[in-house]
Order: structure tokens, then sequence, then C-alpha cells
């Protein structure tokens, strides 16, 4: 009991309401290294929670045609200050159905802790599936995420992921995903993160628009300062007529970081497109001197420029 | 009153000599325009002017309400009461117009921020929330940045070419937000390349390679300006009888 009390306690302090657990309406998965310590359902939801010896296995279902009407709310995390935790999920979207995630990913104390998770997603037909997730990692930096997924998108449904790190130490942060678009779908990835002091970020992150009138937009917004290092690969590939894609890398660095964006864009069809723009460097210096015109001191005004680019 | 005042100003800029000996004294509670062709040195005055660290002078001296700001930080002259509204102004991925032109105001408070707004013709529900990217046109950053110099309320704003990339209809109302900003108590120095806007000063400076070459009634200044610079096949070199440079 004292785990899911302190769960929700870290939950709230990176960001989340710890009210909805008690709302009947909002299904919700708490789940601490490997214990499903709360866990309520909603019609046309169906959760497998299955513990192993290091983490879950969810196998998650939203049935034919049901669109469930509030986000799922999922919590993970580790408590102490070491542990592992491999989340694998099987979610499987049916024709016609559709449902919002909303993560939370909270680590505070760690010093020596794996999260890892391992994820295959299948989004039928005129169906959607939107996962967002925000992680809060305390400011040890002893911390390592490796989330992995591999997504297929039916016909005419839309997928997208809104990841972000932006309180505490991101640590090691190793994601790869890859998602498969078929026709008249649309695919949006989106990462932001904020990486200081010795912190490791790579991102991998691939769309495949292989049906016509597919879209994609994968989007990187990462920050940087001291030595912290962050790599970032997004490749989008179109593969059909009328396929449209656009690859979005700004990261801005501060101290002694280092950034590299790596777009990848790739056409196999003579009426597919894919556009990209990647942007390095630090803040631009007139958008430090406009701010500081109206009163701010220089580091105030590169704290406001980031913030508002990963806002 | 003086409110701001350049002793013989220098900036070379890459070798280049921009400003030559630059005195100019403005009045505090007046509009004090300063007229000039491209590049006569109109907006590296205003960067000088602001701190911006690449205009540092490199001789002379700047006076800004009796206090020598020539070395001073951009944020200090703006703590000061000193601003500036820039010819191109930046844009900021996230920040909202809300958040921005709060950043000048003491109290942040909303309701000055939709009346600044509106006093640049832009209706608050439809700008407050949106951010300062490139989805806004030019034009309508550049009443932004109006906006948020007439939220500050600073002692002196300088206004670099707040004309440049407002379509005509709309050029009435800046007139009309500069007149308002002196009404306020603000001092504005008023850069632009057009007679006709700088008609609505109470004093003209005349700028060309640099030095002020015509101080006087805007009238006085804009026949000058009509009848000598328009028609100078460089519009670059002031014949060395018509500098001025004392200070």
């Amino acid at each position: 009991m004292q785990d899911y009390e302190y769960m929700l306690a870290a939950y709230e302090e990176a960001g989340g309401k710890p009210s909805i657990f008690k709302d009947s309406k909002i299904a919700h998965l708490v789940v601490h290294k490997n214990k499903v310590i709360g866990h309520h359902l909603v019609p046309g939801l169906i959760l497998h929670p299955e513990e192993t010896v290091s983490g879950v296995n969810i196998n998650l279902t939203i049935e034919k045609g049901v669109r469930i009407e509030n986000p799922v709310h999922l919590c993970f995390g580790v408590l102490p200050k070491e542990g592992i935790q491999e989340i694998n999920i099987k979610a499987r979207i049916e024709d016609g159905a559709g449902v919002k995630l909303l993560a939370h990913c909270v680590f505070p104390n760690a010093v020596k802790v794996r999260h890892q998770m391992m994820a295959e997603i299948e989004v039928g037909d005129n169906a959607f599936y939107e996962y967002n997730e925000v992680h809060y990692h305390g400011e040890t930096g002893g911390i390592e995420v490796v989330p992995k997924a591999q997504v297929s998108v039916g016909q005419d449904s839309f997928f997208s992921t809104n990841f972000s790190l932006l309180k505490g130490r991101v640590g090691l942060f190793d994601l790869d995903y890859e998602v498969h678009v078929q026709k008249g779908s649309s695919l949006s990835m989106v990462a932001k993160i904020y990486g200081y002091g010795e912190d490791r970020i790579r991102i991998k992150e691939a769309g495949w628009l292989e049906g016509e009138r597919a879209r994609g937009v994968i989007k990187s917004r990462i920050a940087v300062r001291d030595r912290a290092i962050s790599e970032i690969i997004n490749e989008l590939t179109a593969a059909a007529a009328e396929a449209r894609g656009h690859v979005d890398c700004l990261e801005i660095i501060q101290g002694e970081a280092q950034a590299k964006a790596i777009p990848i864009v790739n056409v196999t069809h003579e009426l597919a497109r894919v556009t990209h723009e990647a942007a390095i460097g630090r803040v631009d210096k007139k958008q430090i001197q406009t701010l500081m015109a109206r009163g701010l001191r220089e580091e105030e005004a590169i704290d406001l420029v980031v913030k508002g680019m990963l806002k | 009153m003086e409110i701001l005042r350049l002793e013989k100003v220098s900036l070379q800029l890459e070798g280049r000599q921009i400003l030559n000996d630059l005195s100019l004294s403005v009045k505090e509670g007046t509009i004090h325009s300063i007229l000039g062709a491209n590049a006569a040195g109109k907006s590296s005055l205003a960067y000088c002017l602001m701190g911006s660290p690449e205009y540092f002078p490199q001789k002379g001296k700047i006076y800004f309400l009796s206090q020598d700001i020539t070395h001073m930080l951009i944020y200090e002259r703006a703590k000061l009461g000193l601003t500036l509204a820039w010819q191109e102004p930046a844009r900021f991925e996230g920040l909202t117009v809300k958040d921005y032109i709060a950043v000048g105001m003491p109290d942040k408070d909303e309701r000055k921020i939709e009346e600044a707004l509106y006093k640049v013709l832009l209706e608050p529900k439809n700008y407050l929330a949106r951010p300062i990217d490139r989805t806004l046109s030019g034009g309508e950053r550049k009443r932004i940045e109006l906006a948020a110099v007439l939220a500050m309320k600073p002692k002196l704003a300088i206004l670099d070419e707040p004309d440049s990339g407002i379509d005509i209809l709309a050029l009435d109302y800046i007139v009309e937000v500069i007149r308002e900003l002196k009404a306020a108590g603000t001092t504005v120095l008023l850069i632009t390349h057009r007679e006709e806007v700088a008609e609505i000063a109470d004093k003209t400076s005349l700028i060309c390679s640099g030095f002020i070459v015509k101080e006087g009634s805007p009238e006085e200044v804009g026949k000058y300006f009509r009848e000598k610079c328009i028609p100078c096949p460089t519009r670059l070199y002031p014949a060395e009888e018509e500098k001025i440079t004392g200070g």
C-alpha cells in the first residue's frame, strides 16, 4: 500500500493528477517494478497485465468499433535507488477503435535503474492510437531508459507518440521506434528532451509511408547543456503515390554539450514527397537580445527560449 | 530636459566605418525621428543605443538620463527604461504572444496585454495564445513588437522602421500608436527612411554615411532630404561641409 502512495506522489511530481485514479470512468494501470499495484478497466478495453521476474507483460486490446472516451492513464516506475523494470506491451487497436494513452514514468530516486520497454503495436483500419509519455527522473542521472517499438498502422488511421523528458536528469536514453503506415493513414512522432550533466540521448525514429496518401511527421526538440550529448536519427520513407512526409529536428546546445542530427529522407515513388529541416546551435543571438531589451538577463533569456522550444 | 545624448560616437564593423563622430541630443517627452536612406547607419545606430555587443562604439559616449551607458549591457539599459522595437522582430517557437509581451511588464497584467494588442489592431482572443513563430506574418510580428513596447511603458523607445512591412491601411494606426506612446510619457526615437513617417516627429535628424547631416523640424529636414538626398548619386557620402560632428 505504501508503494502505491509513493508512486502516486511521484506521479504527481511528474505532472499527473492522482485524483484520476479514483474516477471510475477513467481506466488506469499502475506498475511499480514488477508489481501491478493499481488497475481499473472501462468497457471496450481489455487489459491483461502479467507480472514477470523483472517486469510486467501487458496485453492491451481495444475492441472493434470502441473509442475509449477518456485517456487511459498508465504509471510505471521504480522507487528504490536500484532496480530493473522490463515492460513488454502487445497492443491491438481493432478496426474502428481508438484510444489515447497518457503514460507517466517515474524514477525519482534512481541511482542504478534500468527501465526497458518493448512494444508491439497493431492499429487496425479507421482506428487511432495516441500515446503521450512524460518522464520524471530525479537528479542523480543514474537511470537508463530504453524504449523500443514496432508499430503497424492500417488504412485511414492515425498513430501518434508524444514523448517528453523535461524534469530531472535524462541519464541514458535510447529510443528506437519503427512505424509502418498504410493507405490514407497519418503518423506523428514528437520527442522533447532537456539533457544536462553527463546525460546521453539517442533517438532513432523511423516512419515508413507505405500506402497511398499516407502522411508522416517526425519532430524532435532537444536542448543539451554541460557535457550532455545527443544524437537524433529521424528517418522517413515514402513509398506510395501522394505520400507526404516531413522531418523536423531542432537542437539547442549550451556549454560543452554536443548534438548530432541525422535526418534520413527516402522517396521511392515518383509521386511521393518528403521534406526535412534540421538546425543545431546556440540559442539565436537575436532572440536573446530581443528578450534582454525587455529587461531579462542573458541566462534568463536563454532559459525562456529553451523552455518555449520544449513546451 | 535631455533624455539621450550621444557624443562623437564612432562605430566600425569589419573594417567599415558605420557611425562617424555622431552626436545627437534627444529631448524627453518628444518624438525624434532619424531619417535616412538605406545603409545610412540608422539600424546600426539603434543597435548601438540598445547595447548589442557587436555594436559597442569604439569611440564616444552615450548618456541616458545623464548616466553614462556606453559600456552597459542590453538588459541593464532596459532596466533603466530604454528599449528597442526591432525592424525584423525575432520569432520564438513555443513562446506565446501573451508570454512575449509580458516579458517587459513588471505586473504581467493580462488586461494591459489585451489593451496593447487592441491598440495595434490585433484582436486579443485571436492572438494571446498564438506562438510567435513562422505562423505569424512579418506585419503581425511588427505589430506585436509595438504592442510589447506599449505594454512595457519604457522611458525611451527606439522604433526601428516600425512602418516597414506594414500595409498602407495600417500605417495610420501605427502613427497613432507612436503618438500614444508619447502621450503616455515615452520618448520615441523613430527610425525611418520615409519622409511622411518622419513628419510626425517634433524634431528630425538626417543621417548619411554615419553622420548627422541636417537637424531641424521634420518639414525643413524633409525638404533637404527630397532635394539633396534623393537625387544624390551615391547617397552614402555627404560632403565635408554637410557633416555635423559637434557634440
